[in-house]
């Protein structure tokens, strides 16, 4: 679905914090494809820098 | 006296008066206000009022004052609630307590929306302020986008496939195919869903609503004032309210939904009904996933056998519990409020004018979601008392 500013696909999650908060991110370094995002993958911060904000985002958690 | 917490009596407020605008679909040479004001009319004309006898109005997504204004009205009461979809819903709720509590006699309660072409300039809900700060900047900005989101934990815990998902679109034509007015009407099947267009995996474009131009209206009085009309009244038997969250991202349990769950209890407490009363059921669908949750949420399913009780045809024509006969969202028509096409159906169902009539109905339930599962409202109609 387009959106100004992205390039479909691109992946939008509901993401849990091992703390329980939950938030709204974009998963990145992963490819947009059902078959590489599972419900309940581990993932890990990376902070992004657009338009002057920096956006929290997550990618697959490094082993 | 009516007790605590109810809106009003049971069966007390009648619907008198019902219609949706004269054309739906594409009407790009009508404003959103001349939506509402042509439905409104029809639905003067149909129970044979005046707008003079207009005393009470209620709209949403669109400035109360405005509506009553091109109308030409002087309400001592009016009700702006906006909270989605369901608003409409919502509304009967308040008008009955309204009515009941003597602040007017005779409630209109007017939708128009300019959906499809944007002759508008109000939105149909206020943008939350939580979402524009933290759901807008990853590129969450459409329903698609949004509403879409909890489906894949629900479709995990609740044992729900791709196919049974299809099956909402597949059943729901098939009663769209029975309304000359629906404006998908072909029969399409499992493989047509889910070969059409990706949205935003996993909803395809078949298992999201029409985008659509339209209006609908209401008239609501005393239920001892019915026999002056020449429609058949439709009691208000009971009636439910709820909001949740500002935003999907905030939404308590994405497998249920709290005010899904708050607003049907209230709505057959007050009503004093079972499931095996309800003839008729509306469930608001934006998107195909909707019913799902209203079905298990309303208690009609126990949880984790929605998605096998679509998909085996307990909804569709014949089945036992006829759903969204309209052809919902989906088929019909979905302005982006759609809750007022699902009380026209609920209205003509206990008129026994529906052209999907499900015969011997004597009590419809409408149940409407409100922004991305943000507010819910549900309704008993009835045509006996």
């Amino acid at each position: 679905m387009p959106s100004p500013g992205f390039e479909p696909p691109f992946t939008i999650a509901v993401v849990e914090l091992e703390e329980g908060p939950r938030l709204m991110a974009n998963i990145v370094e992963c490819e947009p494809a059902p078959e590489a995002l599972t419900l309940d993958m581990a993932l890990e911060v990376v902070f992004e820098e657009r338009g002057g904000v920096t956006l929290p985002c997550f990618r697959p958690a490094t082993p | 006296m009516f007790q605590a917490g109810h809106a009003m009596t049971p069966n007390s407020i009648a619907i008198v008066g019902a219609a949706e605008s004269n054309r739906m679909g594409k009407v790009p040479d009508m404003g959103q206000v001349q939506l509402h004001a042509d439905a409104a009319l029809n639905a003067l004309e149909d129970c044979g009022l005046g707008k003079s006898a207009i005393d009470g109005l209620a709209t949403a997504g669109h400035d109360a004052a405005e509506i009553s204004h091109y109308l030409g009205l002087d309400p001592s009461w009016t009700d702006g609630t906006s909270v989605g979809g369901c608003s409409f819903i919502t509304h009967i709720r308040h008008a009955a307590a309204a009515i009941e509590a003597g602040l007017c006699t005779t409630v209109l309660i007017t939708h128009g929306e300019s959906g499809r072409s944007g002759h508008r300039t109000h939105r149909p809900i206020f943008p939350s302020q939580f979402s524009l700060q933290f759901e807008v900047p990853y590129g969450a900005t459409v329903p698609p986008t949004k509403f879409t989101l909890p489906a894949l934990r629900f479709m995990k815990e609740c044992d729900v496939t791709e196919e049974q998902l299809a099956m909402v679109a597949v059943v729901q034509r098939e009663w769209a195919g029975m309304h000359p007015r629906a404006t998908a009407r072909d029969p399409i099947t499992v493989d047509d869903v889910l070969g059409s267009r990706m949205v935003a995996y996993p909803f395809r474009k078949l298992l999201c609503c029409l985008v659509s131009d339209g209006g609908g209206a209401l008239i609501l009085t005393k239920a001892e004032r019915a026999g002056d009309f020449p429609t058949k009244p439709v009691y208000v038997r009971g009636t439910g309210e709820a909001v949740e969250s500002p935003a999907i991202t905030w939404m308590e349990d994405f497998t249920t939904s709290r005010a899904f769950r708050a607003s049907g209890k209230m709505a057959f407490e007050e009503a004093g009904i079972t499931h095996d009363d309800v003839d008729h059921l509306m469930i608001y669908d934006a998107f195909a996933h909707v019913p799902l949750y209203g079905l298990q949420d309303l208690g009609f399913v126990e949880r984790g056998e929605a998605g096998t009780f679509i998909a085996e045809g307990n909804t569709r024509p014949g089945g036992k519990l006829p759903m969204n006969t309209n052809g919902g969202g989906l088929s019909y028509m979905h302005s982006g409020m759609y809750g007022m096409y699902a009380l026209q159906e609920g209205v003509r169902q206990m008129r026994g004018i529906s052209p999907a009539q499900v015969e011997g109905a004597e009590i419809s339930v409408v149940h409407g979601v409100g922004g991305m599962f943000s507010a819910a409202a549900t309704v008993v109609l009835t045509n006996v008392t």
